[in-house]
């Protein structure tokens, strides 16, 4: 009666021992969720930011730092019996917005997750923060993360630095190498987005054990995964600080732009854009609402006018006129023209004056003849086909300084100005036969040339070198290596010989010691110069000033534009003038100057 | 006579060595489970659970020890009289008792507290072996019948009354010994079909649907066979009685059970309707032997257990610790060392020449595999929790010195199977 009872037990025993281990087979070694499960119970991931690098002036000057801000962020999950009340009155919220709090948080559906910490109240004071420290523990749930946020020491400089703010979705979405997360900061522009990379460091990770009650219990598996943040590369800028906040004084009240560089680098000394902002509106708490403030401003302080405005260049522009005109041979430095001011106007007491004589009395006559020969130099008969031919040598020539395109300066948003191409008039004569009568205002600068503030610039540091630039740039070392950008490194040779140069910069001295630009002249160096009147009816003419000294082994190169500012004999040029006896002896010995341009009552 | 006291000769090492293995096992894991890395704690701190495991470990070696010295006849000539002593114990428990996490079942001793419902065990095993092993019982006897199950029923109620209901489940094992002993499997059959009936109406969100199957078999069976009336009438009878059965179990689960016990039930049915709530236990439990992978994450490098994630980690879900620091590994080992074990007990039970001892000998057995099925089935998610210990591994000095008595007992008895036959 009881035969194989015996077995039936021995079977049961074994049966049950081998049906606990497949399962556990199945949750130990095949299902993975128990795994991930058990560290997000137990591992508290930290993210550790780093530093974002500083920028310094190009004299180790300190302009942009961090300073420590702290977000409030939250594990749902981990909350416990919290205290509504006793959590308003501590973070100083109503109950409404802590209710809204919540609901902004579940409303996020995918970001959401109930045991990863969650950006809930951001930039919480310093002061808050020494106050909360201590009663965080009452709250379970929440934590502070401390992160930095960008600082300024001055008030300059605000274009061309950035500013930097949280990712938008719409970059995280582009953000392809996942290397930001929502609620990153990212430089938005300037400097700050340009050298993003190497400002940004990295990220570090620390995983912590913790309890059940989420009390930390040291660092998991002895801190092999953790990872130190990697804090940002360090920049020197080329900007000559005092020279930066010396020219924004001189230009406040004023629309324009002044732009200095070493020629010999392309080290941009200054980039002054007026009117500007105060960089520290757009860093911390008030960045959002003073950034509604500063963009809808009808005086566009966002707009960096060095490198976006693109105006007429005017009567600077007859240097290179001249220039590409010796390059062709249409004209030799002994040229003279006589002054017809039948076609175009002139001014000033001259009558018949070789090269150097019309670039000092800036004779608009002599230039528009001066494009003639080189537009037309007979090498096609139909005279329309040889202005063709003479545009394009043209351009090539006025294309080798840096015009008509960007050049590359290490901020985003370069415009890249205009030179006119005989397929530019094509278009804008609806592809009818157009010749020289009919584009001759290009010769002096206005008309169809487009040009920016950068560019001009870059134009009289090419003239200084005789006959090179290097890319302008603001940044002259990276980090520990203390290098540039490789492109920066690289000289730009212009398709004119190096000689023609002389006559230019001899030209540019008489400009300053007896022409036009005398309300630049310093004593104890020599400054070379050309003014520029751009014609803007029917406001008042735009004023432009373009300028190098000393003439021998230039140090800095300076363009200015006023807009609106009448002559480029008046305040371009004393502002040139300032700049540069600024940057070359550290003080100003004129002050009636300064008066004069700090009042900014140019026109009469 | 003198030969009882000098037996290691004749007792069986295998189990003596199974046993050791694993209650220093459950000492090292005991130590894993309450391990604080910061603290700096040894094995032997008496603060610890560990330190206070090593002392009941070394009073059970002295347990042991004496259950060897002791004439084998004490244990059947007083098997009543343990049994009533106990039985008597237990009664006065919710009166003088003390109420540990929400069990009334300790009697306090000083700071020093024993819970006689782990020693009802062994003397019931005792008394169920001396009833059976008695002249002239007979199992197909309906009042030898029911007097075995008087013997289990006593305590079983006793200890219900301390609202100890796993501990009381315990007993019900008893009744694979009776099928062993020859009762007919008709009560087992009935026991399973209920407990899976009881668990299908569970799983099933509307008894509607589990109607409509009884009836759907219930045509089949009709159908498919003779069509007799007495054989209709039979099976729609039959029918009707699972209706009646699966409206109380529905009933019994929503009505009767106590709150915690009807969670229980829900969260083995779906522990993930609820994690951090009533299914915490169970979801806490899986995640922890489930973090370990195969080979585990290293003696004292478990997260889970040490951190309490997992509730009663010394206790109850000792074996969690296991799982996550030992991975499958380490759980193939200690499984097989169960199983070896309660192998091996069959084995030494089948081989006694009387009623009484191999009698005993399966009540040994069923409550080792009782105790073994149930609670790894509950950390695994198999089983509801039923709060009761894992014999030898679960911290605790009443458990660890009843599962021993329970075993020495039958080394002692096994040693002397010799003796049985030139006695009688």
């Amino acid at each position: 009666m009881n035969e194989g009872r015996k077995e039936i037990f021995q079977l049961v025993f074994v049966l049950v021992g081998f049906i606990f281990l497949v399962k556990l087979f199945f949750i130990q070694v095949i299902d993975d969720r128990y795994a991930e499960l058990a560290d997000s119970n137990s591992v508290l991931r930290q993210i550790e930011y780093p530093f974002r690098g500083l920028i310094k002036d190009r004299h180790g000057k300190l302009i942009v730092y961090n300073t420590p801000e702290y977000d409030l962020e939250v594990i749902v999950k981990d909350i416990k019996n919290l205290d509504s009340a006793k959590f308003c009155s501590v973070f100083q919220i109503t109950r409404e917005e802590l209710r809204k709090k919540f609901k902004e948080l579940k409303a996020k559906k995918k970001e959401y997750s109930p045991v990863k910490p969650m950006l809930f109240i951001d930039q919480l004071s310093n002061e808050d923060f020494a106050k909360l420290q201590d009663r965080m523990d009452e709250f379970p749930g929440f934590l502070i993360q401390a992160r930095t946020t960008r600082a300024y020491t001055t008030n300059a400089l605000a274009n061309a630095l950035g500013y930097v703010s949280e990712i938008s979705k719409e970059e995280l979405k582009r953000d392809a190498s996942k290397t930001y997360k929502q609620g990153d900061y990212i430089g938005q522009s300037g400097i700050e987005a340009f050298y993003e990379e190497q400002l940004r460091g990295k990220r570090g990770l620390r995983f912590k054990l913790r309890d059940v009650k989420g009390i930390e219990k040291g660092s998991f598996k002895n801190g092999e995964y953790d990872t130190l943040s990697v804090p940002g590369q360090d920049l020197i800028s080329s900007i000559d600080l005092d020279l930066q906040m010396y020219g924004e004084k001189l230009m406040k009240g004023k629309a324009g732009s002044i732009v200095c560089i070493e020629p010999a680098t392309g080290e941009i000394l200054s980039l002054v854009s007026g009117p500007s902002y105060d960089p520290n509106l757009l860093t911390g708490k008030n960045y959002s609402s003073n950034f509604k403030l500063i963009s809808t401003d009808s005086m566009k302080p966002l707009f960096n006018r060095p490198l976006m405005a693109q105006y007429r260049p005017g009567s600077i522009f007859k240097i290179v006129q001249a220039m590409t005109a010796l390059q062709e041979g249409v004209i030799t430095p002994d040229t003279r023209i006589r002054c017809d001011r039948s076609i175009i106007d002139c001014h000033g007491p001259h009558s018949f004056e070789d090269l150097r004589g019309a670039i000092t009395n800036s004779c608009n006559p002599y230039f528009h003849n001066v494009l003639r020969r080189m537009l037309n130099q007979g090498k096609a008969n139909d005279p329309f086909k040889d202005t063709r031919i003479g545009l394009a040598t043209w351009d090539k020539h006025i294309n080798s300084f840096g015009f008509g395109k960007r050049l590359g300066i290490d901020l985003p948003n370069e415009k890249d100005g205009l030179i006119p191409t005989p397929e530019y008039y094509d278009r804008a004569y609806n592809n009818k036969p157009w010749k020289f009568s009919n584009i001759y205002s290009i010769a002096i600068g206005e008309g169809e040339n487009l040009v920016v503030p950068l560019q001009m610039a870059n134009f009289v540091s090419t003239v200084a070198n005789r006959g090179f630039y290097y890319t302008p740039h603001l940044i002259k070392a990276i980090g520990k290596e203390g290098v540039p950008l490789p492109q920066f490194k690289e000289r730009h040779y212009t398709t004119i010989d190096s000689s023609y140069f002389r006559v230019a910069v001899d030209a540019m001295q008489r400009v300053v010691e007896a022409g036009t630009g005398r309300n630049a002249w310093l004593p104890d160096v020599i400054v070379c110069g050309k003014t520029g009147t751009v014609q803007n009816e029917p406001l008042p003419s735009h004023s432009v000033f373009i300028a190098f000294a000393p003439r021998d082994n230039p140090k800095i190169a300076v363009s200015v534009y006023v807009e609106n500012a009448g002559q480029g004999a008046m305040a371009a040029a004393m502002i040139a003038s300032l700049m540069i006896e600024k940057y070359l002896f550290g003080n100003t010995r004129r002050p009636y100057v300064e008066d004069f341009v700090m009042a900014g009552k140019f026109q009469f | 006579m003198r030969k009882d006291y000098d037996i290691s000769g004749s007792i069986d090492w295998t189990t003596v060595m199974i046993y050791l293995a694993l209650v220093v096992l459950g000492w090292a894991n005991v130590y894993a489970s309450v391990y604080d890395g910061s603290a700096n704690q040894s094995i032997f701190d008496l603060s610890l659970s560990s330190g206070r495991q090593l002392l009941f470990i070394v009073a059970s070696l002295v347990i042991a020890m004496a259950i060897t010295i002791v004439d084998m006849r004490f244990y059947e000539t007083f098997a009543y009289v343990l049994y009533g002593i106990l039985m008597f114990a237990l009664l006065l428990v919710p009166i003088i008792g003390k109420e540990v996490g929400g069990n009334k079942s300790w009697i306090g001793i000083g700071s020093f507290g024993l819970q006689p419902s782990e020693f009802a065990k062994f003397v019931t095993a005792l008394a169920v072996g001396k009833y059976i092993g008695s002249v002239g019982f007979r199992m197909d006897n309906l009042r030898n019948q029911l007097m075995l199950f008087v013997i289990i029923g006593v305590p079983m109620g006793l200890i219900c009354l301390q609202r100890d209901f796993g501990t009381a489940l315990v007993f019900a094992s008893f009744i694979l010994v009776f099928f062993r002993e020859g009762m007919s499997p008709f009560l087992i059959l009935t026991g399973l079909s209920a407990a899976a009936i009881f668990v299908l109406t569970l799983l099933v969100p509307n008894p509607i649907y589990l109607y409509i199957g009884i009836g759907v078999i219930l045509i089949g069976l009709i159908l498919y066979g003779r069509k007799k009336l007495k054989r209709i009438v039979a099976l729609t009878a039959g029918a009707l009685i699972l209706v009646g059965v699966i409206k109380s179990v529905d009933y019994v689960v929503t009505h009767v059970l106590p709150r915690h016990h009807q969670q229980r039930l829900k969260a083995l049915i779906n522990p993930d309707s609820d994690p951090l709530g009533y299914g915490w236990n169970v979801t806490q439990s899986k995640i922890a032997i489930g973090s370990g992978g195969f080979i585990g994450k290293g003696f004292l490098n478990g997260t889970q257990t040490k951190f309490d994630f997992v509730p009663e980690q010394s206790t109850d879900f000792i074996f969690c610790t296991i799982g996550e620091e030992h991975g499958w590994i380490g759980s193939l080992v200690v499984i097989s060392l169960f199983v070896g074990l309660l192998l091996r007990i069959l084995f030494l039970a089948e081989r006694q020449k009387n009623r009484f001892a191999r009698a005993y000998g399966y009540g040994v057995a069923c409550i080792f595999f009782f105790h073994f099925a149930v609670n790894i089935g509950m950390t695994v998610g198999l089983f509801p929790v039923i709060g009761i210990p894992l014999p030898f591994f679960s911290y605790g000095g009443s458990a660890l010195w009843a599962f021993t008595i329970l075993l020495f007992i039958l080394l002692k008895l096994d040693a002397h199977r010799g003796q049985v036959l030139q006695r009688i």
